[in-house]
């Protein structure tokens, strides 16, 4: 059976050349970079190293301004509570954009126990934020701005450099989650005006286990795990030198690659999405239309009257691997915050798949994934008593409404004698 | 298959896979829909009934894998019960058939006992001189 890979943005596989640079450092290079001799001396200089190609892949003003963490989600609570921290005395209010990543969203809610106070700011059914809307959100309080470059379910680009000249004509450090972007689209910290900016290399064929922020000298920021006296006194613990070093060599090439992989995912992209919008009725993509507005790797898409967690299954059983943000897939129960906060019609939301494209996709893997995905479709509409009820006029279409019959939430709620959400 | 991981056990996905009695059942003597407020899944159960049995039961679901497999399972449990019978259903009989399910998973079975007994109550509720001596059913609350 063909396997086609479709959750770029969950994981990639690791580059033969980042695994061979990072072998020596599990055995012979074992040394501790906080150590004073031979052993710890070298791994210092390989740390060195690393922390300048990470440098170079966002344009930062130096190696110094890198700070290694174990993952995003690290990087992200500390860019946030460490600004937070740091500023308490000046002001205890933070803006972020509604569509953040759950280790910002989680980390603002934990700050608001502890007196904090926080503006979301609304995005557009696209998903964009207008940035005259963030301006408009910044108190004299203000500690910290947060907004994404490109959004992990909808692949929406923000218009960051135009929030980082608000943020600097008002004096209010500017946190950039690259997560979703970096090693696939351009990232330039000078030019978003980002004080802080995080990505992970995993998502761009590094390893996992090493997260990167970065962290412009203009902004004061505090370690939120304490002990050593590692990455600049803003991060204790023992570094992951063969991670980072892996890191290291996965950026190098993410500059060298970035065009060609832009490119190659683009055409994937189009093609994916014009054979799907052609061959499945009643199929939505979430988010900016593909070009400007939309990272190249990323579709996201809804497919009425069936829900997301069978489609995510029979794909998977069918060798194509995705990610859904139906609340069926998460644990809570609840659709993506993403969905709802572009204000996405509960039946959509629950039908939802996303699709992250990489490297090794090929035209004809999309080609597999729309004639499967249709046999998919028809298989699970024939199970669902939704389908039927639209055919019979029962319900309506949201995504092409005939006027006929009520909505589907209507439905919904009547038949679970509650409001669905 | 041995090397192969999924995300419910045999069971399960074998009910999602091919699932038992789905469709709808034509001139149904009850037919029962429901709807999870939970999480937004909605299944519908038809009923065959004559002389006082289930003789055939079908679905459809508009949910998960488990919510698809648990539905199959509910409508195979049933066949051939009385009414009496399948007052007393519980989604525990499903979760049990089907090897169990993720904790996170259990509504979906009580989906399916609420949507059995919505059919029921369809069926009853056209035959008032039935409901006066079958007793009232009683859904279990998720």
């Amino acid at each position: 059976m063909r396997q086609v890979y479709l959750d770029h943005q969950a994981a990639t596989p690791l580059l033969p050349e980042a695994f061979e640079a990072m072998r020596p450092y599990f055995t012979e290079h074992f040394g501790n970079a906080s150590s004073l001799h031979q052993a710890g001396l070298r791994v210092r200089d390989a740390l060195k190293k690393a922390r300048q190609q990470m440098a170079a892949l966002v344009n930062a003003e130096s190696e110094e301004d890198i700070f290694f963490t174990s993952d995003g989600t690290e990087s992200s609570n500390l860019a946030i509570k460490g600004v937070a921290y740091a500023n308490e005395r000046k002001g205890k209010h933070l803006v972020v954009s509604a569509t953040e990543h759950p280790s910002v969203m989680n980390s603002v809610e934990f700050l608001e126990k502890q007196g904090w106070t926080c503006t979301r700011v609304p995005v557009d059914a696209a998903g964009l934020v207008d940035p005259a809307a963030v301006g408009a959100a910044i108190t004299p309080q203000t500690v910290l701005v947060a907004v994404h470059h490109v959004n992990h379910d909808i692949g929406a680009i923000q218009k960051v450099a135009e929030i980082g000249r608000i943020c600097a004509e008002k004096g209010v450090p500017f946190y950039v989650d690259c997560e979703a972007s970096a090693g696939w689209l351009p990232v330039d910290v000078r030019e978003f005006g980002a004080s802080l900016a995080s990505f992970s290399p995993h998502r761009f064929y590094g390893p996992k286990g090493v997260g990167v922020l970065y962290r412009s000298k203009k902004a004061r920021l505090v370690s939120i795990i304490h002990g050593g006296v590692q990455e600049g006194g803003r991060r204790a613990g023992t570094e992951n030198i063969p991670a980072i070093v892996g890191a290291g060599v996965a950026a190098e090439v993410a500059v060298e690659k970035l065009p060609g992989r832009m490119a190659h995912a683009a055409a994937l992209q189009k093609r994916l999405w014009d054979g799907l919008a052609s061959r499945i009725p009643y199929i939505k993509l979430n988010g900016p239309l593909p070009g400007p507005d939309r990272i190249p790797t990323n579709l996201n898409i809804s497919t009425e009257f069936i829900e997301g967690e069978g489609q995510l299954l029979l794909c998977d059983l069918n060798g194509i691997a995705v990610a859904s943000g139906s609340s069926c897939v998460s644990k809570s129960l609840k659709i993506s915050h993403v969905l709802a906060a572009i204000g996405l019609d509960h039946a959509l939301a629950q039908g939802n798949l996303i699709l992250t494209l990489g490297d090794a996709n090929t035209l004809e893997d999309m080609d597999y994934v729309v004639e499967t995905f249709a046999r998919i479709v028809e298989k699970l509409r024939n199970m669902s008593p939704m389908w039927d009820e639209f055919q019979r006029g029962v319900i309506d279409s949201v995504i092409a409404p005939t006027g006929r019959g009520k909505s589907f939430s209507q439905h919904a709620a009547d038949v679970s004698g509650k409001a669905i959400h | 298959m041995s090397d192969t991981y999924t995300l419910y056990n045999p069971t399960v996905m074998d009910h999602f896979m091919n699932p038992r009695n789905m469709g709808d059942l034509k001139d149904a003597d009850g037919i029962g829909e429901v709807g999870a407020a939970a999480c937004g899944d909605i299944m519908k159960i038809s009923l065959r009934i004559k002389d006082g049995k289930i003789e055939d039961a079908r679905f459809k679901t508009f949910g998960c894998g488990s919510a698809i497999a648990s539905s199959s399972m509910a409508t195979e449990l049933i066949k051939g019960r009385t009414i009496e019978e399948a007052m007393h259903f519980t989604n525990q009989e499903v979760v049990s058939a089907l090897g169990g399910l993720p904790p996170v998973k259990i509504h979906c079975s009580v989906l399916a006992e609420e949507a059995l007994k919505a059919a029921l109550e369809d069926y009853l509720h056209r035959h008032p001189e039935l409901a006066a001596k079958a007793p009232a059913a009683e859904v279990v609350a998720a």
